[in-house]
């Protein structure tokens, strides 16, 4: 593979490219998924090839093939460096990039279990397992389950000498049960929504899960929601379970950090930010108690976000984005990384597959646990009157990342410090800002998840990527609930 | 480009290395290039190619799938071995059905399909997209904004052979220009695609957001609530896309779909009419379906009666012993089935809405509303309720108050909340339909539409 992307390299060095990077990428995944006592599809994909991107000119150009034969590789650079002559056309001034040392490196996920090891029967055995244990319960009308697999191996060598070997592995796995009555379709999931939990690990993910332990629980939840009240409208203090944290860390953080966007960059499609560069460390983004940080380390544990380099070479890195409140960094590039007065960047870039161009991307964004221990029990507990959320079913932010709206698909309305009754169609909004400064208890390390979002949208063409969300279940103070519903 | 001879070729290997029951192999894939602008330079500019093959085997009512983008016969081998171990273990589907041979996929008729490629589109070159781009960038500078968007082109082709003698091709050209203004304090947006190149026009495209931009600027805040409000087409068919799911006779089954129970109703006002018609001058894409299924014209909404909805071959099987059966509508494979095995079924993807008996175009409804909002684009539709159908959201680049029939000025972003069954009851004029892209749902052929008690429920900081 190294002497296929020196062939590029050298192609595009000769054809007058001052800087250029090869990748090549195979990627091996499977799915396998049920629906009411059947598998609905199972199937394994393959794909391999490779890109260049350069820079000629003091212009970007990109090119990616399927071809890995020698002509065909060196007619995929001198390509991308024609691409770039013509992106050149409407320029201002010359791409510069953040220096970085060049690396030779090896790394691959650390996993104890190779998911493509273990047989497809026994995949199957579980989710049927599951499906049954959903389909017993009366009133259950759609059960769905999932398992997924994903082997991704890149060779990463750039003409500054850099030469990276990195094998990611990532799992997913979860289910739903959904209910239809009268007029009103409920639904819940375990052990999240939209396919559950995801991260860069072995078949030891599935295993530690516990799918087949909660799914009584969760269909009889589906079931029950039919009988609970609508949640009420108002303004209340909400608790929200971590997941659910997970997903408003990704709308409200996440995205707005990036650096691209608030560059403009992303401004006909994912859209800008509020975080203009004037708001770095002067923002008070949150209360005193957050403290947000963009952690790619394996240290940081097995999230979506988690590698060695990313896709242009630089070392994963731990960027405090939110410190004790204050808004302290952002998400960056080599090419983004001087307009912010940083000599080095985030290493934030990454791309969907080999056919796509590598972009600022969320690593693991995580908001840090309590320091003082709290269980969720004990912030029920300490709760006078509000409303618990559970589990995402709906969520909607503006191009900016100020408003959004969350729906959930089950709320426990709390009274002098205990549940008291189940709600349906939960739902809260707010402004991005006003709602990270109520926020006054995040339970401790204990009560702590690193949620994987597998299927975060971006980009022209747009890509998906996953990402990691580390969250403990949290109390916001006097927000708005109910607006979802309201006027309908 | 892959070519119908050497796919046929490749489909023959595979026959080959397999031992299976039965094989199928779709095709797809092709030359892709996008040039994207932001902040008045190119800053990416991509092409890429690629082709994959996805075979399918049979044993004994098991099914399954894998997929390569590599054709030589070590791959082309591995991947028949991978769907036939994955096949194998499967448990039998009582459901699935042989796969059809060319006379049973041809029963849904020859729909006449217009030329979908043109080679002015497949011929399109960096340095032709770069010179548009520089025009649209002089359009920017002229008003002293900036612009970000995309000029993409593409060629590509999707085909399917199975075991039993069918074969379905298509090839097809697309190209698309999508362009935000940006102001200090406001934007403006437009989209557009066709087949065929010459039917877009950047340059206009770019003064026509440059004036929302301008025109937006300086947002005055409303207050939520409900009002009257003028969807222009990508509007309108970002939102209505979020149903289309539902039209589907495995959604029925599963009991997902807003309609369950609901097909002979009368859901929406008298003036909604839609059909699924792959064949519209205005539509794009494949004929036939992910067994080779030719499509059916087909009307979805009859003047607000939900007439039918449509089906692959084994859900129409499956309906007819159903409880639904007498409640489904007509019975009978559609060919708007996805590649199987999967869990969804079938949807329409080639949508359109009758033309109104009195059409009335933009500046008509403009000039007939007291008080609304004029909108351009939506933004980030989730479901909110999945058998209500409430959708929620976001208006985004150029939004407007309509008063005494005039727009008087750009107004601050709105989150609706707002039941898709509820507002295609209150369409009080539609424009001629025309063909419209998004960011939310696919193309569509679509109106735009005024329409009262549009629920808004927020205001955003912009």
């Amino acid at each position: 593979m190294k002497q296929i992307a020196n062939w590029a390299l050298n192609v595009a060095t000769m054809r007058g490219a001052s800087y250029s990077d090869a990748r090549i990428v195979s990627q091996k995944s499977r799915a396998l998924t049920t629906k009411n006592g059947k598998v609905g599809s199972a199937s394994d994909s393959e794909s391999v090839g490779m890109n260049v991107r350069v820079i000629a000119d003091g212009a970007w150009g990109f090119a990616a093939s399927e071809d890995l034969s020698r002509s065909g590789v060196e007619a995929t650079a001198a390509r991308a460096v024609e691409i770039a002559r013509a992106s050149s056309q409407v320029k201002q001034q010359d791409v510069r990039l953040a220096p970085e040392k060049p690396v030779t490196a090896e790394w691959a996920t650390p996993y104890a279990i190779d998911p493509f090891a273990i047989s497809v029967e026994q995949n199957i055995a579980l989710l049927l397992q599951i499906d049954s244990e959903l389909c017993a319960v009366a009133g259950v009308t759609l059960a769905e389950s999932n398992l997924n697999f994903n082997r991704d191996e890149q060779w990463f060598l750039s003409s500054e000498g850099s030469d990276i070997h990195q094998t990611k592995y990532s799992a997913g796995a979860g289910y739903t049960a959904h209910a239809f009555a009268g007029n009103e379709i409920q639904k819940r999931s375990y052990p999240n929504s939209f396919g559950g939990q995801w991260q860069n690990k072995g078949y030891e993910l599935i295993d530690e899960l516990k799918l087949i332990e909660n799914a009584r629980r969760i269909a009889e939840e589906a079931v029950a929601l039919h009988h609970a009240e609508q949640c009420p409208e108002g303004t209340f203090d909400i608790i929200l379970d971590s997941s659910q944290l997970g997903l408003q860390i990704h709308e409200s953080i996440g995205h707005p950090i990036e650096l691209d966007r608030v560059l403009g960059m992303e401004a006909n499609f994912a859209g800008t930010s509020f975080l203009t560069l004037d708001k770095l460390r002067s923002l008070r983004y949150g209360s005193e108690i957050v403290n947000v940080v963009a952690d790619a380390r394996q240290e940081h544990g097995p999230g979506l976000g988690t590698f060695a380099y990313d896709d242009e070479g630089v070392p994963a890195q731990c960027t405090p984005i939110i410190t004790n409140g204050l808004f302290t960094g952002y998400l960056s590039s080599r090419e983004t990384a001087h307009t912010i007065g940083e000599n080095r960047s985030g290493g934030t870039l990454r791309a969907e597959s080999w056919n796509r161009l590598p972009m600022i991307r969320m690593t693991n964004i995580s908001l840090l646990p309590g320091e003082k221990p709290l269980t969720l029990e004990q912030l029920i507990a300490s709760t006078d009157h509000g409303i618990l959320m559970q589990t995402n079913r709906s969520w909607s932010i503006d191009d900016r990342r100020y408003n959004f709206q969350f729906g959930c698909e089950i709320g426990w309305e709390i009274k002098h410090g205990k549940r008291v009754r189940m709600v349906k169609n939960p739902s809260y909004s707010g402004i991005t800002t006003e709602f990270w400064n109520s926020l006054d208890a995040i339970c401790s390390r204990d009560e702590w998840t690193l949620w994987g979002t597998p299927n975060c949208g971006k980009g022209q063409p747009q890509q998906v990527m996953g990402t990691g969300h580390g969250a403990a279940p949290s109390r916001f103070r006097q927000i708005k609930v109910g607006s979802a519903y309201k006027g309908s | 480009m892959l070519t119908r001879d050497r796919a046929g070729d490749i489909f023959d290997r595979i026959k080959g290395f397999s031992s299976a029951d039965e094989v199928e192999v779709l095709f797809s894939g092709g030359r892709f290039a996008l040039t994207r602008f932001a902040n008045n330079i190119i800053h990416q500019n991509v092409e890429d190619e690629n082709h994959v093959v996805s075979v399918r085997t049979t044993f004994d009512k098991r099914t399954a799938r894998a997929t390569t983008n590599k054709f030589d016969d070590d791959s082309l081998r591995r991947v028949v071995e991978s769907s036939e171990a994955l096949a194998k273990v499967q448990h039998p589907d009582p459901d699935l059905l042989p796969m059809p041979d060319s006379r049973e996929a041809a029963k849904t008729g020859e729909l006449p399909i217009p030329t979908r490629h043109f080679e002015q589109t497949a011929a399109i070159t960096p340095q032709l997209r770069a010179e548009s781009v520089k025009k649209i960038v002089e359009v920017a500078r002229n008003h002293q904004l900036v612009t970000a968007g995309i000029f993409s082109s593409s060629e590509s082709v999707d085909g399917i052979f199975n075991s039993r003698g069918l074969s379905q091709w298509h090839a097809q050209t697309l190209a698309e220009v999508s362009i935000t203004m940006l102001g200090a304090d406001s934007s403006g947006w437009q989209k557009a695609n066709s087949p065929d190149v010459t039917n877009l026009d950047p340059p206009h495209m770019a003064e026509v957001a440059a004036k929302k931009a301008i025109d937006s600027a300086h947002a005055a805040e409303i207050p939520a609530g409900k009002y009257t409000v003028i969807l222009e087409p990508s509007a309108a068919l970002d939102i209505v896309g979020f149903m289309f799911w539902d039209y589907s006779g495995m959604a029925i089954l599963d009991q997902r779909s807003f309609l369950t129970g609901r097909i002979g109703s009368k859901l929406f006002g008298e003036n909604i009419t839609i059909w699924d018609d792959v064949g519209h001058p205005l539509q794009n894409g494949t004929p036939f379906d992910g067994e080779g299924m030719r499509r059916l014209r087909l009307p979805l909404v009859e003047n607000g009666v939900v007439k039918r909805v449509v089906y692959a071959r084994a859900t129409a099987e499956r309906m007819k012993r159903s409880e639904y059966k007498d409640k489904a509508g007509p019975i009978e494979p559609t060919g708007h089935g996805f590649p199987l095995p999967n869990e969804m079924g079938e949807m329409p993807l080639n949508l359109v809405f009758a033309a109104p008996q009195s059409p009335q175009n933009l500046a008509e409804m403009i000039a007939s509303t007291e008080r609304g909002v004029l909108v351009t684009r939506l933004w980030y539709i989730r479901e909110v309720d999945p058998y209500e159908k409430i959708v929620t959201g976001m208006t985004r680049d150029g939004t407007f108050l309509v008063e005494n029939g005039r727009i008087k000025e750009g107004v601050r972003n709105f989150r609706f909340n707002e039941s898709l069954i509820h507002m295609l009851s209150n369409v009080e004029a539609m424009s001629v339909p025309q063909r419209s892209s998004g960011e939310e749902s696919f193309d569509m052929v679509v109106p735009a539409m005024k329409i009262r008690d549009f629920n808004f429920t927020e205001v955003t900081k912009f």
